[in-house]
Parts: structure tokens; C-alpha cells; sequence
């Protein structure tokens, strides 16, 4: 069994806030990001947002790579379906994106922390919508800790003075 | 002992295949044997640990490891033959990426104990005994090796120079490593030693392959009568081609099997299982979430699938440690 981890139990209580990297498409979900900026919205500073030329670029080894580099979430943003740049690139990230969740979810990650979301150009508000309601699940369910524990039972030099 | 140069075999964590796969040379062994003086090689020759333990650093040429790491023993050996070894060459799948044993990343030392020890139906344990480093036994100590949580691949305790894949590698690539280490002419260390191509790029079936493909469903190989010249892909089937390494001479496909991925990813592929499911995902032609839903219901174990032989060595390494009830 694992041994306890001594750090303490992080949680939304002492400050902690959830890392989450979000890969918004060129052509929608990044341009309401700039819409929402330029209206001067108030949303969750959460996020570190990755523009990709389309949802459909977003390869599920970007995703790991987030999270096994401490992302508590990850968001992917594209078009509305019949809007996407490339035709059918949204569709595509959805079915990976749906792979890739029951893949997560069977390395314990939860449902929560991956979520794709279709937001226009011109849905700002949906966006903001959707960081701080993001943020809170995230707070709700707490750091991720995904890191592989620090082996070591037993240490070999234990093992010396146990076989001496 | 002669001066021919020195090798070493050593088994961590693996079933015994690989060690098969050195037998299968056949009368190329001799030629292997003619050139090198086998020091070490617990399942055939009967040197033991304090013989390596005699020699002199870096004076075995190269030492062959198969098998994960899973227990303290193996660890230890692993650092051991990396000491007295100039090249460590990681032999087959699972010291190459965890292979099927780290399939148990999946779950932690308390979950695997109480499975085998405790809750098989065949299992009779009436004291309910566990494996445990040290135990007392008529005024004496008796120990085991240490059972860790995590199964690493060899490159994830000590540093490995080569690659060798496969499960098991084949004879063609093992003899063609063998003689490049004796070339004397070394790869970059790092190097997996087969073609840096995907699988597909070599088929026989290669023809057969649709530039894209569109299917309603997955099948698996006993739901359909698999024809034996088309692109299994196109028949449905799970091939993981598009994501392996080649070199394996194909043997499953010219079984008619689809490839399961024994070579890992090339070297442009971080992570084998990420990018297979990502290459899935664009052959599936559902388009709203109820049908792909559906679609993705005929991949009855995904992470078994893609990952079989590559958990340990993929981005996320293991299943989320449960957390510890304080």
C-alpha cells in the first residue's frame, strides 16, 4: 500500500487553485476568448489557453502530457458542428475526445477534469460560463495528485541491514 | 577466460519468452557463442550474482535485461549490471516499456496482494498470509524482495544505451543487434534497435488500405471470418499498426492476426496508446455523441488494447494512486 503522502491536504480552503490547460481553435472558442477580453468579462483566471488551428488538431498525447505535468483540467474548445474551419474537424476531436475520456477515466482520472466545449466567436459569456463553472467542479473535486508515489518499500539499503 | 568479449543475460520481471527468443537463434547461437564468452545467464549457465559482483566495472561488453522492474531484487540487479556493464540493452517489450506485467499499474501492491493471496476462488490461505520482506521462521529471518506498487521499464531505474522490442524480439533482430554491438560501429545511445517506421508502412496489405476510412464499428477477431489479403484495419479489427515500430517481419499479420503493438511507438511518438487512439477515433465515421457512444462500445478494454505492452513507459506511467485514508 502507498504511504501517506505528508503533504498536507491541499484544498479551495487554503488557496489552492486548480491548474487547468485549455486549447481553444483558431477560429471560435479562441476568438471568444478575445471577445471576452476586449468586453472587459470577469471569469476565472484558471486557465493557461493553448490556441490550436482547430479542435480537431488536439492530439490525446497533448492532453497526458497536461496532466502528467500537474493540470488538474483540461478544456478543448472548438466550433459548433456544421461551423467548423476544416468541415469535420470538430467532429473528429469529439470522437477522440471521447476515447480519450474512458481511457482517463480508467487511469483515474475523473470525468470532470476533461471537457470539450463547442463556443462561437461570438459566445464570450458562454465562455466565461464555462471556465468559472469548470473552476468550481475542479475545486470541488480537488488536486489531482497524479504523480507516481515515491517508491521505496523497502529501500535496498533496508534490505541490506534486513538480510544481514 | 579467454579475451572474446563478455555478455550477460539477466531476467527481471518477465515470463520466460525472451529468454525462448535467445534459445530460438538456433545454430546462429553458435556464432554468438563463437564470439562472446557468456559470464552471466541464471536460466541457463550457473554463475550466480556474487560472480558479477567479482568482476571488474565495465568489463562485460553488454548485458541483455528482459523484464520489468517490479520487485527490490530486480532493481538491485538492474543497477548492478549497469555497473559492470559498458552497454545496457534493454531485451523485449517489457524491459523496453513495462510490458504486459505492467498492466498491473492499473492497480497498487494491496490490490494485487489481496487479489492473489486472498480472494481467488483457487486460493487457499486460511491465515490469510501475505508476502512480507522479512519473517521470522524457527529462530531465523526468512526474506523476499520488496513488491513495489509501480512495474517500471528498465530506463525508469537505471539508464539504458539500446533498445531491443518485441515480445518477444525476434531472431533476425536480436542477431542483427548482437552483431552491430560487436561491429564495434554504435548507434546513438538511446537508440531501439529496428527501422523507425511504422508498422503499415511495410504490410503486405499495405495496398488494400483505404486512404480513409469510415467504420460504423469495431470487430474483434472472433466476430468475423477475417479475410487474409485485405488491410485488417479495413476489416474492422484493432491493428495497431498505424502506431508501432516495425521489424517484427510481420508474424502476426502473416498469421492473420492483427498487430497488438509488442514494437512500441517510433521515435516520432511519445506515447504509443495516445496516438493509436487518436489515429481510431478519425477511422470512426459516427458523428453525434449517442452513435459514437455506440461506436466506442466495440473496444471492450481500451487501455488493455492500446497500452498492452506500454503502460509503464507512457505519459501517465500508472493508474491514479488511490488516496490513503489517514
Amino acid at each position: 500500500m502507498p504511504e501517506p503522502t505528508e503533504k498536507p491536504q491541499e484544498s479551495a480552503a487554503d488557496g489552492w487553485e486548480p491548474k487547468i490547460v485549455a486549447f481553444f481553435c483558431n477560429w471560435c472558442t479562441y476568438l471568444a476568448a478575445d471577445l471576452a477580453g476586449t468586453s472587459r468579462m470577469k471569469y476565472a483566471p484558471n486557465a493557461r489557453v493553448i490556441r490550436v488551428m482547430c479542435s480537431g488538431r488536439v492530439d490525446p498525447q497533448f492532453v497526458m502530457e497536461a496532466f502528467a505535468n500537474g493540470a488538474e483540467g483540461v478544456l478543448v474548445g472548438g466550433c459548433h458542428f456544421g461551423d467548423c474551419h476544416y468541415q469535420s474537424g470538430n467532429h473528429k476531436a469529439l470522437r477522440r475526445f471521447r476515447l480519450l475520456q474512458r481511457v482517463l477515466m480508467g487511469m483515474g482520472i475523473e470525468k470532470e477534469r476533461i471537457r470539450i466545449e463547442w463556443i462561437s466567436a461570438a459566445e464570450a459569456d458562454k465562455l466565461r460560463d464555462v471556465m468559472n463553472d469548470m473552476v468550481a467542479r475542479l475545486k470541488a473535486l480537488g488536486p489531482l495528485h497524479l504523480e507516481v508515489p515515491a517508491e521505496g518499500f523497502p529501500e535496498v539499503a533496508d534490505l541490506a541491514e534486513v538480510t544481514a | 577466460m579467454s579475451d572474446k568479449p563478455k555478455v550477460a543475460f539477466y531476467w527481471c520481471s518477465s515470463c520466460g519468452g525472451c529468454e525462448e527468443a535467445v534459445v530460438d537463434l538456433a545454430e546462429k547461437i553458435l556464432d554468438v557463442v563463437a564470439a562472446v564468452d557468456i559470464v552471466f545467464w541464471p536460466v541457463a549457465l550457473d554463475f550466480k550474482k556474487a560472480d558479477v559482483e567479482a568482476m571488474e566495472d565495465g568489463s562485460i561488453l553488454a548485458a541483455f535485461v528482459n523484464g520489468s522492474i517490479r520487485t527490490t531484487e530486480q532493481e538491485e540487479m538492474a543497477h548492478l549490471l549497469r555497473r559492470k556493464a559498458k552497454v545496457l540493452v534493454a531485451f523485449g517489450s517489457c524491459a523496453h516499456l513495462g510490458g504486459i506485467p505492467a498492466l498491473a499499474n492499473l492497480w497498487d501492491r494491496e490490490a494485487i496482494f489481496r487479489a492473489v493471496y486472498l480472494e481467488n476462488v483457487s486460493t487457499d490461505n486460511p491465515d490469510g498470509v501475505l508476502p512480507s520482506v522479512s519473517t521470522p521462521h524457527n529462530g531465523d529471518r526468512v526474506t523476499l524482495p520488496g513488491f513495489y506498487d509501480t512495474v517500471r521499464a528498465l530506463d525508469q531505474v537505471t539508464s539504458v544505451d539500446y533498445y531491443i522490442p518485441g515480445c518477444a524480439p525476434t531472431p533476425n533482430i536480436i542477431a542483427g543487434a548482437v552483431q552491430t554491438l560487436l561491429s564495434g560501429d554504435l548507434p546513438p545511445a538511446g537508440t531501439v534497435l529496428t527501422p523507425d517506421i511504422a508498422l503499415c508502412e511495410e504490410c503486405p496489405r499495405l495496398d488494400t488500405k483505404p486512404q480513409d476510412l469510415s467504420l460504423e464499428r469495431f470487430r474483434r477477431p472472433h466476430e468475423i471470418l477475417i479475410d487474409e489479403d485485405t488491410c485488417l484495419l479495413a476489416q474492422g479489427l484493432l491493428c495497431m499498426g498505424p502506431a508501432t515500430r516495425t521489424g517484427c517481419g510481420q508474424l502476426c499479420i502473416n498469421g492473420n492476426m492483427p498487430c497488438t503493438g509488442c514494437f512500441g511507438p517510433t521515435s516520432k511518438v511519445r506515447d504509443q496508446g495516445g496516438k493509436y487512439l487518436s489515429a481510431l477515433a478519425s477511422m470512426l465515421s459516427a458523428l453525434d455523441d449517442e452513435a459514437i457512444e455506440k461506436a466506442l462500445d466495440s473496444i471492450p478494454d481500451p487501455i488493455g488494447t492500446f497500452y498492452r505492452y506500454g503502460l509503464a513507459g507512457s505519459l501517465l506511467r500508472r493508474r491514479k494512486m488511490t488516496p490513503v485514508d489517514a
